[in-house]
C-alpha cells in the first residue's frame, strides 16, 4: 500500500534521507525508530506529500504522491510532530472543518465525527476552545482529524509524544486495532512501543536504513536480547555526530 | 459545484469563523470605524466641504488601509507556519493555489463586510443632501479592490516569514511604495527634472493614480486590470515562496 524507492532528501548540504526504500502491505504497522534528527521526520513529510523528495518515488495505494498528490493525499490520514491544530477554533469546528476537506457531507459528516470523538475519547471536550486543552487532548484532537475520513493509509509522526501512560497505552491499543485492516507507519522514541504495536520495524540513522525487522528479529540480533541494546549498538547519538561522521 | 471550489469555500469559512472566534475581528472593526469616522469628520472636513459626497472619507482610506489591512493580513500564512498547521493544511488534499486563494478571499470578505460596515456615513450624506449615489457605490468598489491590492501584498509578505511583526512591517514598506509613487507631493518633485513619459509611467504603478478613478465615478476598465493583475501577482509570489519552503 505504501511503496518507498530509492527516496532521498537534501537540504542544502546536507543529505537528510538518504537512499531508502521500503514498503509497507495491508495489515501491517511499520515502526519507524531512529535517533533525533536521523530523517524519520523528512521522510513522513515526502510520504504525505508536504515536500518534495530531491530523488526517488513514493506511491500510496499505487498512486504516485508526486505525480498526482490529490488522489495521493485522500488516501491518507496524517498526524504531523508536535500535533499541530488551529488552536483558536474549538475541538467540534476543527473536525467539522477536517471532515468538511475530506469531502464528508451531511449525514456522512456527522457520523464521521461521531466516530472520531468516540474513538479519541474526546466528547467531555467537545465545546471548548482547542487552546484551553490539556497537552493529551489536544493530541488526540489531532489525531482525530487524521482519522475522519478512515484512511487507508495512516502516517504517524511520535503518536504518543507528551502522553501519559494510559494515554500511551490506548493511542498503541488503538494503533494495534486499527493496524489489521490498514497500512500504518509510526514513529517513536519508545522502543517497548514497537514491541506492544508493530508488526515490522526499521531503524534509521542518518538518512539511512540500519536495520529492519520484526520485534523479535530485532531483538535476537542484540547480545543481550534487548530492542534498545540493539538500537544503542547501532545508532549513533546526537552528541557524536559532529564528531568523525 | 467542483470540487476545487467546494475546497476553497471550506477554507473561506474556516478562515472567517477563526476571525469571529478570537477577539481579533471585533477589535480591528471598531478601531476602524472609529479611525474612519474620525478622518472623515475631523482632517477630512466632512462637514466644512458643503457638498453631499463622500471625498472626505474616500480620501482617507489609503492611508488608513496602509495600516489596518497589513494587521488582517499578516497572520494569514506566517501564523500556519508558526503554529505547524500549514502541515496539516497542505497534506488535506487541496491544491497549494486553493488555499492560498481561500485565505485570501475570506480576509477580503472580512474588509468589505468591514467597508459594508461604514454605511451610516453614505446615509447621513443622503439625509442631508442630495449626493451623486452612482460615484459612491464606485468608490467603494475602488476601495475594496485597494483592500484587496494591500491585503495580497500582505499575504506574499506572511509567507515570507514566521515572524507576524516582520510581515506586518513588510507589507506596510511596500504598500507605502505602492502609495507613494503616485502621491502628489512626490510626483510634483520629480517633475521638476524628470521627463513627463517617466513621471507618468511611474505614477502608472501607483494605486493612488487608480484609486482616484473610481473616486470620480469612472469605472475604468484599465484601473480594473491594474487591481486585479497586482492582486494576481502577489498571490503567484506567494505560491512560489510556499513552494520554495517545502523544497528546503
Amino acid at each position: 500500500m505504501i511503496r518507498i524507492e530509492n527516496l532521498s532528501k537534501s537540504f542544502g548540504q546536507k543529505r537528510a534521507v538518504d537512499d531508502i526504500s521500503f514498503e509497507v502491505g495491508r495489515g501491517e504497522v511499520l515502526g519507524f525508530l531512529g535517533p533525533n534528527g536521523a530523517g524519520k521526520s523528512t521522510t513522513m513529510r515526502m510520504i504525505t506529500g508536504f515536500i518534495p523528495p530531491s530523488a526517488g518515488k513514493v506511491s500510496v495505494c499505487g498512486i504516485d504522491v508526486l505525480e498526482n498528490p490529490i488522489e495521493a493525499k485522500r488516501r491518507i490520514g496524517y498526524l504531523p510532530e508536535a500535533a499541530p491544530t488551529y488552536t483558536e477554533m474549538s475541538v467540534l469546528s476543527f473536525l467539522g472543518f477536517a471532515a468538511a476537506m475530506r469531502g464528508l457531507r451531511g449525514e456522512e459528516r456527522r457520523r464521521a465525527m461521531r466516530r472520531v470523538v468516540e474513538l479519541c475519547h474526546l466528547e467531555s471536550v467537545l465545546g471548548q476552545t482547542i487552546d484551553t486543552l490539556s497537552k493529551g487532548f489536544r493530541h488526540r484532537t489531532c489525531l482525530a482529524q487524521a482519522l475522519i475520513h478512515d484512511p487507508e493509509v495512516l502516517i504517524l509522526d511520535e503518536p504518543t509524544d507528551g502522553l501519559d501512560p494510559n494515554q500511551k497505552h490506548e493511542v498503541r491499543t488503538l494503533i494495534r486495532s486499527m493496524g489489521e485492516n490498514k497500512a500504518i507507519i509510526f514513529s517513536t522514541h519508545i522502543l517497548e512501543e514497537v514491541e506492544a504495536a508493530c508488526t515490522r520495524a526499521i531503524i534509521i540513522d542518518r538518512g539511512r536504513i540500519v536495520a529492519s525487522g520484526t520485534p523479535d528479529e530485532l531483538k535476537a540480533r542484540a547480545s543481550t536480547g534487548r530492542l534498545d541494546d540493539f538500537f544503542r549498538s547501532i545508532t549513533r547519538s546526537d552528541t557524536f555526530s559532529g564528531v568523525g561522521a | 459545484m467542483t470540487t476545487s471550489w467546494r475546497m476553497i469555500r471550506t477554507i473561506i469559512k474556516r478562515e472567517l469563523a477563526a476571525y469571529f472566534e478570537s477577539p481579533v475581528a471585533y477589535v480591528f472593526l471598531v478601531i476602524f470605524l472609529l479611525l474612519a469616522g474620525f478622518f472623515t469628520f475631523t482632517f477630512g472636513g466632512f462637514f466644512e466641504r458643503g457638498e453631499a459626497s463622500l471625498a472626505a472619507f474616500f480620501n482617507w482610506l489609503p492611508w488608513l488601509f496602509l495600516f489596518l489591512v497589513p494587521a488582517v493580513g499578516m497572520r494569514l500564512w506566517s501564523e500556519e507556519r508558526r503554529l505547524g498547521t500549514i502541515e496539516l493544511l497542505l497534506t488535506m488534499p487541496v491544491g497549494t493555489w486553493q488555499a492560498i486563494l481561500g485565505k485570501f478571499l475570506a480576509s477580503w470578505l472580512f474588509l468589505v463586510i468591514a467597508l459594508a460596515l461604514t454605511f451610516p456615513i453614505v446615509v447621513t450624506v443622503n439625509w442631508l443632501g442630495d449626493p451623486d449615489n452612482g460615484v459612491i457605490a464606485s468608490g467603494y468598489i475602488g476601495a475594496a479592490l485597494l483592500a484587496g491590492t494591500y491585503l495580497a501584498v500582505s499575504c506574499m509578505t506572511s509567507a515570507l516569514t514566521r515572524n507576524q511583526v516582520i510581515a506586518f512591517i513588510l507589507a506596510v514598506v511596500l504598500c507605502l511604495l505602492l502609495i507613494l509613487v503616485g502621491f502628489s507631493p512626490l510626483v510634483d518633485l520629480l517633475a521638476r527634472w524628470a521627463s513627463p513619459w517617466l513621471v507618468e509611467s511611474v505614477t502608472r504603478f501607483s494605486v493612488l493614480t487608480h484609486y482616484d478613478g473610481f473616486q470620480k465615478g469612472v469605472l475604468d476598465s484599465r484601473d480594473l486590470v491594474y487591481f486585479l493583475s497586482v492582486i494576481a501577482f502577489t498571490l503567484f509570489a506567494t505560491g512560489v515562496v510556499i513552494r520554495n519552503h517545502r523544497v528546503g
